[in-house]
């Protein structure tokens, strides 16, 4: 089927962004990204936060982390490669000062939790439950920069699903999406598996594992060897997975990202079937990048015709017919 | 306070500097993290280029950065433009405020600071500045000493400004590989009473490096502050700290976004309460007290660092 070009919707002069995280509704579908925006303060001179759908807070664990060593970060093509190993002071902290400064902001706190171990992704459900400012959680189970990169939650559906059904237990009523990994052979069922357990919806996609040899030192350019790779040079992989994700489980919302530096990205990503979207790497060479992309978005979707931005979501699998 | 330091461009400048010394009393106040100047993202037009040895000068007309900037201090240019393959920043000292204008010299190293030279009077920059943690004042009176390897004399003309309108004595020792990669001789000439310039190849001043000088001028300084690549730092660090001088070091790290968010520039430093930390270089820096500076652990995961333990728990 080929819709032709009147079965599309007509012009309107502005577009309804209202979106939803699970149940919760955000009033613009355009996040920052885990790991790519701290816990938000940092941002404050250059956007105004409480506009943004969500500030998406970097990855948190139950105890402290000091990261990798250094070098952790090599410019690549279009994108970079990176291998920070989630430093952050802790769940404490988090709760004691970030998210309370979100609060008074009156911005919305999406929050990234990781663990080394099902149980902890449970502990730290436990102790975010009714956390002020906090809208969702969402569950990093595919952080390339852990150790034992063969034991990545995400890479296994047993796995994933265990980590989400025991943070579902911990918080019946948050919502919770599972942030994946695009270095699997099936994404779909990996993100089945992750609503089995009880996640309202998935965010996609993490980093790529990725690789620099520095030609200078003759060793790789990472002290950890290999990192994530982001940006731009992700944005097709990512759109495949958002994209099939969608195909397979068409009513779970999405947050898409991987490589979003503008409107017409972000739009790219909501016709693929996201119904929000994180910025992330884009933030490094434009601190603003997440309000920009949000107002090219709303022009983007006003300029195609769309009254609300739901209209748009995964509007270009109209158009397709076979399966993903 | 005066909206003007680190310019000398086309003016006489022994004649600045009595100028300077006698209309201006800066003192340099310590800057807590809290009371810094918040900083802006603003389109930069290049109103002024020149080379200067292998360096070039730029001046931006950059509205709201240097109104309160302070030396040490640095800011962050976007490279390639909209449709650039870079995406990250490229960060670079402040080296002179004028009003709303901003000097900076910029080192050609790779693709983005390449096309940041190749930028003529009248293009756009995508600014964000000021940035980071500026020098700290000397003890009331103290003398200085400067010690800058190649364009990391560029934070230190603005600084050596306020210290002798201060009243604080300066000396100076700038070097660098070769004569065209020393940047500012001139300037320190007026404005230092002992200026010391080395180049490895002996193309200029004394053959050597600057820690071939620094021992004979630490007897005469109170306080020391560096600036250049880290294997310089940590040689004049440990000279200062042999003699039982504090010496500030404004460190030079790789930063992916300048602003404290993807923890690219961190280092192992000691903090107040005698633990130690991955510090940003670029919010808790990038000037830190050389003795604090883990320098033999950069590009290590000490174990008794803040946070190491977890990272050998995780599985």
């Amino acid at each position: 089927m080929t819709p032709s070009a009147d079965a599309r919707p007509k012009a309107v002069m502005g577009t309804d962004m209202r979106t939803h995280l699970g149940a919760t509704q955000i009033p613009n579908p355009v996040l920052t990204a885990s790991g790519c925006a701290a816990a938000g303060r940092e941002l404050d001179p250059f956007l105004d936060l409480t506009a943004l759908g969500a500030v998406v807070t970097k990855s948190v664990q139950l105890r402290a982390r000091s990261g990798r060593a250094t070098p952790r970060m090599s410019e690549t093509p279009s994108g970079m490669l990176n291998s920070i190993g989630l430093q952050g002071p802790g769940i404490d902290e988090l709760l004691r000062t970030d998210l309370p400064w979100l609060a008074d902001r009156g911005a919305r706190a999406m929050v990234s939790i990781a663990g080394g171990a099902v149980e902890e992704y449970a502990e730290l459900a436990t102790r975010l439950r009714g956390a002020r400012g906090m809208v969702a959680l969402e569950v990093n189970i595919s952080c390339p920069n852990v150790e034992s990169r063969g034991e990545v939650f995400a890479c296994d559906p047993a796995a994933a699903w265990a980590v989400l059904a025991a943070v579902r237990a911990a918080d019946p009523g948050v919502p919770v999406y599972a942030k994946l990994s695009p270095d699997v052979t099936d994404i779909a069922s990996v993100a089945r598996a992750c609503v089995d357990g009880g996640a309202d919806g998935i965010s996609a996609i993490n980093t790529l594992l990725g690789l620099v040899v520095d030609t200078d030192t003759l060793r790789p350019a990472l002290a950890a060897v290999t990192g994530g790779l982001s940006g731009p040079a992700i944005r097709p992989v990512a759109l495949r997975c958002v994209w099939q994700i969608h195909r397979a489980m068409r009513e779970i919302p999405i947050l898409g990202m991987g490589g979003i530096t503008s409107g017409a990205d972000a739009l790219q990503f909501i016709l693929a079937g996201a119904s929000a979207v994180s910025v992330g790497t884009a933030v490094f060479g434009d601190p603003n990048a997440p309000e920009r992309i949000s107002h090219e978005l709303a022009n983007a979707l006003a300029s195609k015709g769309f009254a609300r931005l739901s209209d748009a979501v995964g509007f270009a699998h109209q158009s397709v017919d076979f399966p993903a | 306070m005066s909206r003007t330091w680190g310019i000398t461009q086309a003016i006489d400048l022994a004649e600045a500097h009595e100028r300077m010394t006698a209309t201006m009393s800066i003192p340099l106040p310590p800057v807590p993290k809290e009371k810094r100047p918040r900083p802006v993202q603003v389109r930069a037009k290049v109103v002024g280029v020149r080379v200067v040895g292998a360096y070039r000068e730029f001046t931006l007309h950059a509205p709201g950065v240097g109104v309160d900037a302070q030396p040490g201090q640095f800011i962050t240019l976007g490279v390639g433009g909209n449709s650039s393959a870079l995406l990250l920043r490229r960060a670079f000292a402040l080296s002179g405020v004028d009003g709303d204008t901003i000097n900076v010299v910029v080192a050609t190293h790779g693709p983005g600071t390449r096309w940041i030279c190749d930028r003529q009077l009248g293009d756009v920059l995508d600014l964000i500045g000021p940035l980071g943690r500026p020098f700290p004042a000397p003890p009331p009176g103290g003398a200085a000493l400067l010690v800058a390897g190649g364009y990391g004399a560029a934070s230190f003309v603005g600084l050596a400004q306020r210290l002798c309108a201060a009243g604080h004595a300066v000396a100076a020792v700038l070097g660098a590989a070769t004569g065209d990669r020393l940047y500012a001789v001139p300037e320190f000439r007026a404005l230092t009473r002992v200026l010391a310039v080395t180049t490895e190849d002996g193309s200029a001043g004394r053959t050597g490096r600057v820690t071939d000088v620094v021992p004979e001028l630490l007897p005469g300084a109170s306080v020391v502050y560096a600036c250049g690549p880290m294997p310089m730092l940590r040689a004049v660090a440990a000279q200062s700290a042999a003699y039982g001088l504090i010496c500030h070091v404004s460190v030079e790290e790789a930063m992916a976004c300048g602003i404290g968010v993807c923890m690219t520039c961190v280092l192992p430093v000691i903090g107040d309460d005698g633990t130690s930390r991955f510090l940003r270089s670029c919010v808790d820096g990038p000037v830190f007290e050389g003795a604090n500076v883990r320098f033999d652990d950069i590009g290590r995961l000490p174990d008794d660092l803040y946070g190491a333990a977890a990272m050998r728990a995780t599985r």
